[in-house]
């Protein structure tokens, strides 16, 4: 019976262990496939298009203009935006949750900010077009409010909640004691957080930051309704204030019409390829420095 | 509660049968075709003009469930294509890939003109500017002409938007209005033309913003937008869309409006296609602006 019952476990012991293995596999596998696809699907455009039209700096498919120049620079232009309004925001909603609130308004805060996190973007969207870009419009007297920065700080927006809510655990994750030995030797609140509780945290914030990126830079329905989809390269940062047009929303504005084995549908799968490289150096970039965070961290404790 | 649903479910089909045969026996003497469901797609021009066929015709012919999605023209004919839709509707004639596509998947699309659509050029009501020539408008839309002072009107910049380039709209202006129904000529919107995805996105945009001129389907213009009146060239009278205007020919910027079926459409089709050409329907055209064909 009993002989017989170990049997049974060690039975189950291996079907569980066998899914699990396959659930593990089967991620690394589909992002193999995705891969895969978009790699078939795109390849063609390499030898419809050349190489020098690919990468110059007009885009207007339905002439055979395929330069993906303004819509990698347009991407690029609002991300960097994004950062710039969420790192900090991010960063200071997390140290003020972790460090200061006192407990009752934190309980109050941090489900806020994971409902702001839940907004459908497309909501965010209509917020931009009737609200915000009338009102920068004005603001800065501009041709038009569908510009780069109307994107960028609703972007910074959707990116807040991811930064707050990864750097909060982060920030908690830090041993009472770090806090409590640095208050013990005189320091100020601040100067424990900023030069003792944020660098205990850097690796996690790090990743915050980097998963706070990589949610700006995919995200496509608030930037194709408020960015004015011109497809023009920018030039620097005073851009932020004239129109872009970004990959994502070129993908979702263009896929629905093309024309299935066109160059115009090749070439939207190239997009999409450089698209998942961009977030694929975002991503490696940051394991790479966290894992070279923790290996030191390692060291200074052993 | 599972069960329940499908039980739920059950008795709902069984309900549309009933209705779908009462309908059938209470018009037996026509020889009605059996009912079914009609999937018609494509432009987002003719969308609400579609669906309010639509919903009409169901009052009529309870059996016969008419599915209408928008999508854009292209989108349309590539889901006729694909053999998705029994109708696709779009705003401007199929393109010879397009045919020679469907012929290559063994369909042929078969043509009919439904309406007719007048392009207006809108403006904010607070610009004082009130009429251009062709030419003006192919010059601000190519970017030769960028501030409202070079055409009567205020020193302010000229912000430009268009449809995105899916829009059967987008194309239609490139080739009449920008490049002046000229084949030969190969002028584009310049860059800094903003492609806003819907028709809603400019609508709200002319709204808020003085320096903005857009386009759109007359079926879309609100009170709160002001439309410009157009002359052929700079002699000619300027002239605002109407259906009179359009039905006369005078104003410039009309188009015909396309329903495309898999070959010559029979049966409940073929029946639906026919009475959108009946008065009865054409009058819907006129209260959702468009222009009426008239035979």
């Amino acid at each position: 019976m009993s002989r017989s019952k170990t049997n049974q476990q060690a039975v189950n012991e291996f079907f569980i262990n066998l899914l699990i293995k396959i659930a593990g596999y089967s991620a690394i596998l589909f992002v193999g496939m995705i891969f895969l696809f978009l790699l078939l699907e795109s390849a063609p455009a390499l030898g419809e298009v050349q190489l020098g039209a690919l990468f110059s700096d007009r885009w207007y498919p339905i002439e055979d203009y395929f330069g993906v120049l303004p819509l990698i620079g347009g991407s690029l232009l609002i991300t960097i935006g994004a950062t710039l309004i969420a790192v900090p925001f991010g960063i200071g909603t997390a140290v003020f949750l972790s460090e200061i609130a006192p407990r009752w308004l934190r309980e109050i805060l941090k489900p806020l900010v994971e409902v702001l996190g839940g907004l459908p973007s497309v909501v965010l969207g209509f917020l931009g077009i009737l609200v915000f870009s009338p009102y920068l419009r004005v603001l800065f007297n501009l041709p038009t409010g569908l510009s780069a920065l109307t994107g960028a700080i609703l972007l910074g927006g959707i990116a807040i909640p991811t930064v707050v809510s990864v750097a909060e655990d982060a920030l908690d994750a830090v041993p009472r004691s770090y806090r409590d030995a640095s208050l013990a030797m005189g320091a100020t609140e601040w100067q424990t957080i900023w030069r003792v509780t944020l660098p205990a945290a850097r690796s996690g914030v790090l990743t915050a930051v980097m998963l706070g990126i990589g949610r700006a830079i995919g995200e496509t329905m608030t930037v194709m309704m408020v960015t004015g989809n011109a497809p023009i390269i920018p030039r620097g940062l005073r851009d932020l204030l004239s129109p872009v047009r970004t990959m994502t929303a070129t993908i979702a504005a263009e896929m629905g019409e093309v024309a299935n084995g066109s160059t115009h549908y090749h070439v939207l799968f190239m997009i999409g390829i450089l698209l998942f490289l961009i977030s694929l150096v975002v991503n490696v970039t940051a394991s790479a420095v966290v894992f070279r965070q923790k290996r030191r961290q390692d060291r200074i404790l052993s | 509660m599972r069960k329940h649903r499908i039980l739920s479910l059950q008795a709902f089909l069984l309900l549309l049968f009933l209705a779908a045969c009462s309908g059938t026996d209470s018009q037996a003497g026509d020889s009605l075709p059996p009912g079914g469901t009609i999937e018609n797609k494509g432009s987002d021009t003719i969308v609400n003009l579609a669906l309010a066929w639509a919903e009409s015709y169901q009052t009529i012919h309870p059996e016969v469930r008419l599915a209408v999605t928008g999508g854009g023209s292209g989108t349309g004919i590539a889901s006729l294509i694909n053999g998705t839709v029994d109708i696709a509707n779009a705003s401007r004639q199929i393109k010879e890939e397009e045919r020679q596509d469907a012929l290559d998947n063994g369909t042929e699309p078969v043509e009919f003109v439904i309406a007719r659509d007048a392009i207006a050029v809108i403006i904010n009501p607070e610009n004082p500017v009130d009429q251009l020539t062709l030419q003006q408008i192919s010059d601000i839309y190519s970017g030769k002409l960028t501030n409202w002072q070079e055409v009567g009107g205020e020193d302010r910049p000229i912000v430009k938007l268009s449809r995105e380039t899916n829009s059967g709209t987008h194309v239609y202006f490139l080739e009449e209005v920008v490049r002046l129904g000229d084949k030969e000529n190969h002028t584009l919107f310049s860059r800094d033309t903003l492609l806003l995805p819907s028709s809603e996105g400019i609508g709200a945009e002319i709204r808020q913003n003085p320096n903005a001129i857009g386009y759109d389907g007359l079926g879309y213009v609100t009170d709160d937008m002001k439309v410009i009146a157009i002359a052929r060239s700079p002699g000619e009278p300027y002239i605002l869309p109407s259906a009179e205007s359009v039905n006369s020919g005078q104003y410039p910027v009309a188009r015909d409006l396309y329903m495309y079926t898999n070959g010559t459409p029979e049966g409940m089709v073929a029946d639906y296609l026919e009475w959108i050409l009946t008065p009865e329907a054409q009058e819907i055209v006129t209260e959702l602006g468009f222009v009426p064909i008239l035979r």
